[in-house]
């Protein structure tokens, strides 16, 4: 960039203003610099950065989708391959929202319940229910269509409706589509969709008649996969090319300033539709292949804790940026799947502290004091505890795995844990977190010692205990620290105001 | 014939009446300056125009035809244009994005080249920032792409908000001298104002607009011997 200040109107106005023998003052200055400063980065850790950074973005995805498709090579599980196409499925979900909630701008809070009734409408044209059975060439794209068009529906009397409002209108029609499923068994004394038995033996995919296993031997198909990749990478692109055209730029300008946009002339009601629908569809053409794979749909599928894991995927991944929520699916989906076995969940806790702390104090002095110092304090802790009462260290650590022997002779895990200390330990280590950003210097160091090893004990005594919870505790406690860390998510965009 | 009629506007936020009677009037090609105080109601006057608010009683009339009861995007396609108060650029977008996006109803983008080039011709610097971030550009270069955004669509009526805020008053200068430009390549604008000196000075007539009614209405050359408004605003 120039170091050239100000406007030229003003340069010739005021001689010498442009010069370095007057102060240069006012915001020109800082701006005209900024495009250098944040190329930034030297050394070599900034030449590979500039490297990347010149990959193109289909290179990428042709990387990601191969390295995607590479994986059942690797992993002959069944268990891994299924996770695999979990995995994707949340990624097409994510990028569904993406264009709701990144591009549109909207608060959908009903998008579940589409995934849903994509789910249904696959459902109900591919079973013995109505002994309709067609293709998939058909059915999925029908799916979609009612997917868009009752995204429609409920966009159209929140057209004036912005923020909070869409945000209740979208709540209130995925509760009424959760009434409508858990009820679908007695609608007007007919059986429609099964009620909260759901409905089961549904058709799987398939391909000019010939049937798309779910499984062979009880072995995940990995066909599945492969079908669940290949729209997503096709999904990928067209939402990309829907972006980069005159309909994806109204839909930033619409973010950025609904009233400029509107005041530019940009039909503002048809484009936030527009999006509304976009998303709604891929959500429906996701719920298709979840039902062709389960070869069942139940209502359960599509309750809360599924809509706060997506926006989490959105928000973490950065909203806006394709690239980002997928990024955010895969690290969530990973995430929560780790979390569900103890023993390796161990590990994970045990590397982010450690990583954690790290990155905060570097290779310091301070660092070998915390370290030390929680180390130390935990074999004492445990020898005089072990003194007092053998009961106390008697408890085997929660789950398998190589840390569980060490992390028992370390913490204090007791046979049995009375009722009162789960909650007590648990409040305590909240408030010593606090405590710890009230506090500094060395009476911080100091504090940040008998934290870790409550962490630990709390972790080893009532998180790893009960994993079902302690999942979305994690998933909350990251989106926190991101929101202080990084607002804009990983890859999301920093807003830039106009003052 | 004239351009744009306002006749018997009368515009409501809620139950608070802002624009009382209002008639104001731009011919094919006239530079039309529309003065008032903070809160007078230039700001609503436009977005009435533009169809943002609609009026409760009153008509609208544009190019020959009733836009009254027509959308914004309907009023935009037929020839409007504005630049908004405070200019309200698309800040996280480039300057070239911010101005493809005022030809955002030129759909097949016929002539799009020569619209970007007049544009170019008018405001060099323009040109030279178009890849930049608009939310980092100066006062100055945010007014030029303000008004650069406005002219991609090719308006007919060219509605100015206050131009001048914000602005320091050499670059007011300037940017009365493109307005004067503009104008004078055949676009009829309302350039709404609270300077009163400089707005006259180039145009052909004026109105001063007084808690939603419009008080005066005159030449331009007359208004700035307008002893009353001399007082109200020329401060002399
Ligand atoms: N959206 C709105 N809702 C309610 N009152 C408004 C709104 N916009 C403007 N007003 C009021 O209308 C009056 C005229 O405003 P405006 O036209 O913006 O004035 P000006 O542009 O002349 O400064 C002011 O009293 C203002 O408070
Ligand atoms: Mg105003």
């Amino acid at each position: 960039m120039d170091d050239r200040t100000g406007d030229s109107a003003f340069e010739q106005a005021v001689p010498g203003a442009g010069t370095t023998a007057a102060p240069r003052i006012g915001k020109d200055e800082w701006v005209a610099s900024v495009g250098g400063r944040r190329a930034g980065r030297g050394g070599p850790l900034g030449a590979i950065e500039q490297r990347l950074r010149r990959v193109p973005w289909w290179a990428w995805l042709a990387l990601f989708v191969a390295l995607a498709a590479l994986l059942p090579v690797g992993f002959e599980s069944g268990y891994v391959r299924r996770i695999a196409f979990d995995t994707v499925i949340y990624m097409l979900l994510a990028l569904g929202l993406n264009v709701v909630v990144g591009w549109g701008g909207l608060l959908d809070l009903g998008y579940v319940a589409f995934f849903g009734v994509g789910a249904y409408s696959y459902a109900v044209v591919s079973s013995d229910k109505f002994d309709l059975h067609l293709p998939a060439l058909l059915s999925i794209p029908l799916a979609c269509v009612v997917g868009g068009l009752v995204g429609l529906l409920v966009g159209l009397p929140s057209r004036r409706l912005v923020g909070d409002y869409l945000a209740i209108v979208t709540l209130f029609f995925f509760q009424i589509f959760l009434t409508v499923s858990n009820n679908s068994d007695n609608i007007g004394g007919r059986d429609l969709a099964g009620g909260p038995n759901g409905l089961i033996n549904i058709d799987p995919l398939g391909l000019f008649g010939r049937e798309l296993r779910v499984s062979t031997d009880g072995i995940f198909n990995v066909a599945y996969l492969y079908v669940a990749l290949v729209f997503f990478a096709l999904v990928y692109l067209a939402l990309r090319f829907a972006n980069e055209s005159r309909t994806g730029r109204a839909w930033r300008s619409l973010r950025e300033d609904p009233l400029a946009a509107e005041m530019m002339g940009m039909p503002v009601s048809r484009l936030k539709l527009m999006a509304f629908a976009f998303g709604a569809a891929v959500a429906a053409l996701t719920g298709t292949f979840v039902t062709a794979l389960n070869a069942s749909v139940f209502p359960q599928t599509f309750e809360f804790p599924l809509l706060i894991t997506l926006y989490t995927m959105v928000i973490l991944g950065g909203a806006g940026s394709q690239a980002g929520v997928v990024i955010g699916a895969v690290a969530i989906s990973v995430l929560l799947e780790v979390l569900r076995e103890p023993g390796d969940a161990r590990y994970l806790f045990y590397a982010v502290v450690l990583l954690g702390i790290v990155a905060a104090m570097r290779l310091s002095t301070r660092l070998a004091v915390v370290l030390g110092g929680t180390l130390a304090l935990g074999f004492v802790a445990h020898a005089v505890a072990g003194r007092v009462d053998e009961d106390w260290t008697a408890g085997a650590g929660t789950g398998g795995g190589g840390l569980a022997a060490w992390a028992a002779d370390w913490v204090i895990v007791p046979e049995r844990l009375a009722g009162w200390i789960a909650p007590v330990s648990y409040i305590a280590l909240i408030a010593a977190v606090l405590a710890l950003t009230l506090a500094s210097g060395w009476t911080r160091l100091a504090l940040l010692v008998p934290t870790l090893y409550l962490a630990a004990f709390v972790w080893e005594n009532v998180m790893l205990v009960k994993p079902e919870p302690t999942r979305f505790v994690i998933l909350g406690a990251m989106l926190v620290a991101v929101m202080v860390a990084r607002p804009e998510g990983i890859l999301g965009e920093k807003r830039v105001e106009i003052i | 014939m004239s351009l744009l009629e306002l006749s018997g506007i009368n515009t409501y936020y809620g139950l608070i009446h802002i624009l009382q009677d209002v008639n104001i009037e731009v011919g094919e090609g006239e530079l039309v300056a529309l003065l008032g105080g903070n809160a007078s109601g230039k700001s609503t006057t436009l977005k009435t125009i533009l169809g943002i608010v609609r009026p409760k009683t009153g008509t609208v009339r544009f190019a020959g035809e009733d836009v009254t009861n027509r959308k914004t995007s309907h009023r935009i396609g037929r020839g409007m244009a504005i630049v908004p108060e405070n200019r309200r650029l698309f800040g996280p977008m480039t300057v070239l994005e911010n101005l493809e996006m005022g030809a955002y109803l030129n759909r097949e983008g016929k002539g799009r080249k020569e619209d970007f080039d007049r544009v170019y011709t008018l405001f060099p610097r323009v040109h030279e920032r178009r890849s930049q971030l608009a939310g980092t550009l100066s006062g100055g270069e945010q007014q030029m792409v303000a008004m650069g955004r406005a002219l991609m669509a090719r308006p007919k009526l060219l509605l100015m908000d206050e131009p001048s805020m914000g602005l320091a008053p050499v670059l007011v200068e300037r940017s009365f001298e493109i307005i004067k430009q503009v104008h004078e390549a055949g676009v009829a604008m309302l350039v709404v104002e609270q300077n009163a000196n400089v707005s006259l000075s180039i145009a052909d007539r004026g109105y001063v607009l007084q808690t939603g009614r419009i008080v005066l209405a005159d030449k331009a050359s007359a208004l700035l011997e307008n002893e009353g408004l001399r007082k109200a605003y020329l401060g002399r």
